[in-house]
């Protein structure tokens, strides 16, 4: 008696409400994997139940690889992406190590600007930064989107990574430091080691932002085939209100593929990297 | 064994400015702002100068086809202050901002409580439910837009299956559908995160005093009042303020889902400065002052998230 009443209780406060989640936040998922799948033949039939797949097509997949821009869109997408990570990442192992660690005047302040940054949104600025980026003659280039990425990631990843710098007790490179090291020595082999998994959080992270980002990709590199996968999935794939759902589909499934996987590896620095600004304060 | 060798006048005088230098750099100001100094060149460049860029352009009647403008003052404000889209703009990006945030607080919080239980398969659910926040949210908008759609629905299609409407429904045809639809897909997308950050926080509750407040005949919702919500009330404001912020200034699914339709009704502040001030007539005077009236909300919001974030320090 008792154990039923602990399963239905069990079964009502906890299994119930999982299953719910679990549809609503995977449901698009889902759907997105099976109309990439689908033949044009089914997906226009409004007779047979949409939610099933009872054939299934590679041809969705094989038109977006051959007869559209994607394998270019993925390239310049990576480009970019690694491009503004290496660029961002070491700047801000830098700048985390800086604020962290050193006792300086203004450090306070520079913590808190930095802070800040981080709140400042890519829609308060994207229309004077088009303009800077045309100054500068990056329109159209890898280095439009290289240059400006940091903008949102060295601020995020400055602020985790001196969370991470300033865990590490100071008598340590210290004592390094009296046994004959420089500090350079100091901070590559004994400091820089202890705070890997905040760099590697601050990384993945970073790869992850960049991959994502929409805006600064639409506006400055938004024409001919200089479009990151987001940018040309948006605007080429959907022409004049004629949707090719299965390509579509197709695209934002490899879209998220990358990130999906460096996700699968990486749980765990994804959490902390998310909860650096939540929880670190 | 000296490995220096004796020094002639000549060589002395490189080897002191090297001792000097190494002497300079030891000094930790000095180094601080070497440190420092990569990060700030590119945010000084690329978002100091800009944001200051920004409140000149506002102030001129610059176009992409005529870069350099005249400067009009307010106008671009002062006429904003009149263009009727603009005021469903700031309407709809209230909404969007502000009345999706709860949902995904009691939404994430029950899902934090529900993943800090013990069943099986917690890491694999723990790290699937997180994917709507990870992919690229312009990719996964586009399936929210087909799920939308006027014809391929399968909501609709459900809902027709079940005898429960007769004829589709329009969830982006109409403003009022249309913002709804909008706010279901941000809460679909903002709730994992509010769940992944409450759940790091629940790690640190205690569980020694939830025992002895269950044995003291405290029930469930008790429990949850007197012992977990203290632990966590902390997360709650920092996420609850992060998240108004990025809802605010969003602009990828309002982009996909809507471009701002129909009739210009469901824009918000990011969207309609791209559609004014870079999509359309490429009005970057109008567009730019657009992106400023957020300015003094996020500027309020940044500044309580700031002090809080100090105050949980201390």
């Amino acid at each position: 008696m008792v154990g039923s009443n602990r399963l239905s209780s069990r079964l009502f406060l906890l299994y119930l409400p999982l299953a719910f989640f679990t549809v609503f936040l995977l449901f698009p998922f889902y759907w997105m994997l099976i109309i990439s799948l689908k033949p044009n033949s089914l997906l226009l039939n409004m007779k047979i139940n949409p939610l099933y797949l009872t054939q299934f097509t590679l041809e969705h997949y094989r038109y977006l690889l051959t007869n559209t821009d994607f394998p270019r869109w993925a390239l310049n997408t990576a480009v970019v992406t690694f491009g503004a990570t290496f660029l961002s990442l070491t700047s801000s192992i830098l700048m985390g190590y800086a604020l962290g660690r050193f006792r300086f005047r203004g450090g306070n302040l520079a913590g808190t600007a930095i802070f800040l940054a981080y709140l400042i949104p890519p829609t308060l600025l994207f229309i004077p930064l088009s303009q800077v980026v045309a100054r500068f003659g990056l329109y159209n280039s890898y280095w439009a989107l290289i240059l400006t990425y940091p903008t949102f990631l060295i601020p995020f990843a400055s602020w985790l990574l001196m969370g991470y710098f300033r865990t590490i007790p100071r008598e340590l490179e210290e004592c390094a430091m009296i046994d004959g090291a420089s500090r350079f020595q100091a901070m590559w082999r004994i400091i820089l080691p202890l705070a890997l998994p905040g760099v590697l959080s601050a990384g993945i992270f970073s790869f992850t932002l960049s991959w994502n980002e929409f805006l600064y990709a639409l506006v400055f590199m938004g024409s001919g085939e200089m479009k990151t996968i987001p940018v040309g999935t948006v605007s080429d794939l959907i022409r004049a209100d004629v949707f090719q759902w299965g390509p579509l589909m197709a695209a934002a499934m490899l879209g998220s593929v990358p990130v999906a996987i460096a996700y699968m590896f990486f749980v765990d620095q994804y959490v902390s990297g998310l909860t650096a600004g939540a929880v670190k304060g | 064994m000296t490995t220096a060798p004796a020094g002639t006048v000549t060589q002395a005088v490189p080897l002191r400015l090297r001792e000097r230098v190494r002497h300079w750099l030891d000094s930790e100001p000095v180094l601080a702002y070497l440190f420092m100094s990569p990060g700030w060149l590119i945010l000084l460049l690329f978002m100091s100068y800009p944001f200051f860029l920004g409140i000149w352009i506002s102030l001129t009647d610059r176009t992409v086809g005529l870069p350099s403008g005249e400067f009009v003052g307010f106008r671009n404000y002062a006429e904003l202050l009149r263009d009727r889209t603009f005021h469903l703009t700031v309407m709809n990006t209230f909404i969007y901002g502000f009345v999706t945030v709860p949902f995904k607080l009691v939404l994430g919080l029950l899902l934090a409580l529900l993943l800090n239980q013990a069943f099986p398969m917690r890491n694999v659910l723990r790290a699937a439910l997180l994917l709507p926040w990870i992919v690229p949210t312009a990719l996964s908008s586009l399936a929210w837009l087909m799920l939308y759609d006027a014809v391929l629905s399968p909501f609709s299609w459900l809902l027709k299956n079940w005898g429960l409407i007769e004829s589709n429904i329009a969830f982006l045809g109409t403003r009022t559908n249309a913002i709804i639809s909008l706010c279901i897909a941000n809460i679909w997308r903002g709730t994992p995160f509010f769940a992944v950050a409450i759940l790091a926080g629940l790690q640190a509750v205690p569980q020694e005093l939830h025992e002895a407040a269950a044995i003291e005949g405290a029930n469930r919702v008790q429990r949850f009042l007197a012992v977990t919500l203290p632990v966590i009330k902390g997360i709650l404001v920092i996420t609850t303020l992060f998240s108004i912020i990025w809802t605010f200034a969003d602009f990828q699914l309002v982009y996909v889902l809507t471009k701002g339709g129909p009739a210009n009704s469901t824009h918000i502040f990011g969207t309609y400065a791209w559609q004014i001030g870079i999509g359309g007539a490429g009005k970057l005077g109008i567009g730019a002052a657009i992106s400023l009236y957020m300015f003094p909300v996020l500027a309020v919001l940044s500044a309580i998230l700031l002090r809080y974030v100090r105050s949980q320090e201390a």
